[in-house]
């Protein structure tokens, strides 16, 4: 059978992200639909055990390509070996997280490949072979259903947690190796090294976000949410306002203008919830909302309302978690 | 050197968009520069007046996009080019990377293309790299910083944004930049600028003047269409305010309610 729906796995230094599982299990349902099966592109340097999971994730197939110029995603060095294996194949589709990874290899493919990409979905249907994609637009304030129906192949990203993480089985896949398509001295953009993040959890990969706003009142108001997010295991977040007031570094900027966030719970504390951070949160399964201000536009989102200082709230609900999870 | 910023016109970030008719509207909220576009712009005029010479503000859209110019021309940009052409109304961002990357090339001397990372309206942020595609050049994503540019030996490296955190790395000139918010803090336009700005010739290029068919534009069909645009699905419930005696009664009664939602 052919193997039709390609998926590229992105990774970072041989760790797939959850995202790229996401879209595995996403591109299982698609190529259900189009009676064929999933090749799994796992590119890098010293990733073939990645091969082995995209195989146990649901690939029926997988191209490796493991070669050092690949150590680092460098989106030439990438893009050429997907759109040389790509122009060779022919795929009827093609799904790549909305990464910042993702979205750079397919606007490359896109324009080498002659076809529009559709980006950011978080819902997918097969229409007489065609996807029609649902995304977010106007920064999360519409949906419209979006796709390239002469394309071929579809290039499609999809947003981190909008589609569930498959479980893993022991599964098998046939491996083909491939080689790199560019020379290390034909590449220009070289890496030079990473300021990797302290083990703190990425916003966008986070189960559990607790983020607080211009109630915090300073860079030590934090404190108590960042208290609340370790007990947790939690990401913590931030609105503009607090981030604009110089309390916190953007990289913790949730809405509009920073990260678009979809956990499955999202704690606010302090967050009055104007328009432009609610574009970056709306879609959490669970929001609690802590407030002083109980006509603050968060609690419309919320699913639990607290009316309170979040100094009392906060520290309260961290010592009751505490309690419980230690049980 | 020359610098081009590609900026948009989006609506206002607080607008309340809706849907009438099956097309978004924004009532009264006025357009303004995409907002990651400032940022774009502010390092343009920065380098600029690190490393002298010239900034081309290009935007791509109907008549009211001069305005947008007006806003980049106030804050410090030389010039303002505007690419508008009935035709490219809806045109996806593949198409637009080519119109955009034929207006750079028409520029003749562009050395560094700086965008915002995206556009708040589309967001798909898929346009800066695939103009730097279309053109051959390094694409440099998600900077969050210029850490060097050494015009004389056509060198430019960056600090990018990503998942993980921050990647130093180095790519040759021509290259196209995008930029996070982390990387300045844009300038309000002087008033001297703003007067400048009103007094500024606006160039205009339609389609046929990039040297670009209509039927090219319209290739195919591999273009992205829209469709069916709508509200997001009301979410159904009211907020259930949880009160008690004592905050310890009220979390405890939290913690019951998210344990039961399993989310926690």
């Amino acid at each position: 059978m052919a193997s039709d729906v390609w998926v590229y796995v992105d990774q970072f230094r041989g760790n797939a992200l959850p995202a790229a599982w996401e879209t595995l299990g996403a591109a299982g349902e698609v190529a259900a639909e189009l009676n064929t099966g999933v090749t799994a592109l796992v590119f890098g340097h010293d990733v073939d055990e990645l091969a082995q999971q995209a195989a146990d994730y649901g690939a029926d197939k997988v191209f490796l390509c493991d070669d050092a110029t690949l150590a680092d995603f460098r989106v030439q060095a990438f893009g050429s070996v997907a759109a040389k294996l790509a122009s060779a194949d022919k795929p009827q589709v093609i799904l790549a997280p909305a990464t910042t990874r993702g979205r750079d290899l397919t606007a490359f493919l896109g324009v080498e490949l002659g076809v529009g990409v559709v980006a950011d979905g978080i819902a997918l249907q097969v229409e007489a072979g065609v996807l029609q994609v649902t995304r977010p637009v106007y920064a999360g304030k519409l949906h419209a259903t979006v796709s390239a129906p002469g394309a071929h192949p579809q290039i499609v990203t999809l947003r981190p947690r909008a589609f569930p993480r498959p479980e893993p089985n022991a599964g098998s896949a046939e491996v083909v190796q491939v080689e790199a398509a560019v020379a290390e001295e034909d590449i220009s953009v070289k890496v030079v090294d990473y300021s990797v993040s302290a083990s703190e959890v990425s916003l966008t990969d986070a189960s559990i976000i607790v983020s607080g706003g211009r109630g915090v009142g300073g860079p030590e108001g934090f404190e108590p949410v960042r208290q609340l997010a370790v007990t947790l295991g939690a990401a913590m977040g931030a609105s503009r306002a607090a981030v604009d007031a110089g309390w916190i570094p953007y990289s913790y900027q949730v809405g509009q203008t920073g990260k678009t966030v979809s956990p499955d719970l999202y704690i606010a504390c302090g967050i009055s919830g104007a328009i432009q951070h609610q574009a970056g949160m709306r879609t959490a399964k669970v929001i609690v909302a802590i407030n002083k201000d109980a006509e603050a536009p968060i609690f419309k989102l919320a699913k639990y309302g607290i009316v309170a200082n979040l100094f009392d709230a906060v520290p309260a609900l961290t010592d009751e978690l505490t309690r419980r999870l230690g049980e | 050197m020359h610098i081009a910023v590609c900026i948009k016109q989006t609506p206002d970030s607080a607008a309340n968009v809706v849907v009438e008719n099956g097309a978004a509207t924004w009532g009264d909220a006025p357009m303004v520069v995409n907002p990651w576009d400032e940022y774009a712009l502010e390092e343009a005029i920065r380098t600029k007046e690190q490393h002298g010479g010239q900034v081309t503000a290009l935007v791509m859209g109907p008549e009211s996009a001069r305005e947008a110019l007006k806003t980049a021309i106030a804050m410090g940009c030389d010039s303002g080019v505007m690419v508008s052409d009935e035709v490219l109304a809806g045109c996806d961002a593949r198409m637009t990377a080519r119109v955009l990357a034929r207006a750079i090339e028409k520029l003749g001397d562009v050395e560094l293309t700086v965008f915002g990372k995206q556009a708040i309206d589309g967001d798909t942020g898929l346009v800066p790299v695939s103009v730097a595609c279309t053109l051959g050049w390094n694409a440099l994503s998600y900077v969050a910083e210029i850490n060097e540019l050494d015009v004389d030996n056509a060198r430019i490296s960056v600090a990018r944004s990503l998942e993980e955190g921050r990647q130093n790395c180095s790519g040759v000139l021509p290259a196209v930049i995008s930029v996070v918010k982390e990387i300045n803090e844009p300038r309000y336009p002087s008033f001297i600028g703003i007067r400048k700005a009103s007094k500024a010739d606006i160039l205009v290029w339609d389609l046929a003047e990039l040297g670009l068919e209509v039927a090219e534009m319209k290739a195919g069909g591999a273009a992205v269409t829209w469709s069916d645009m709508r509200p997001l699905p009301a979410r159904s419930r009211t907020v259930e305010f949880i009160e008690g005696e004592s905050m310890e009664v009220i979390v405890a009664m939290l913690a019951d309610r998210l344990m039961a939602d399993k989310v926690i």
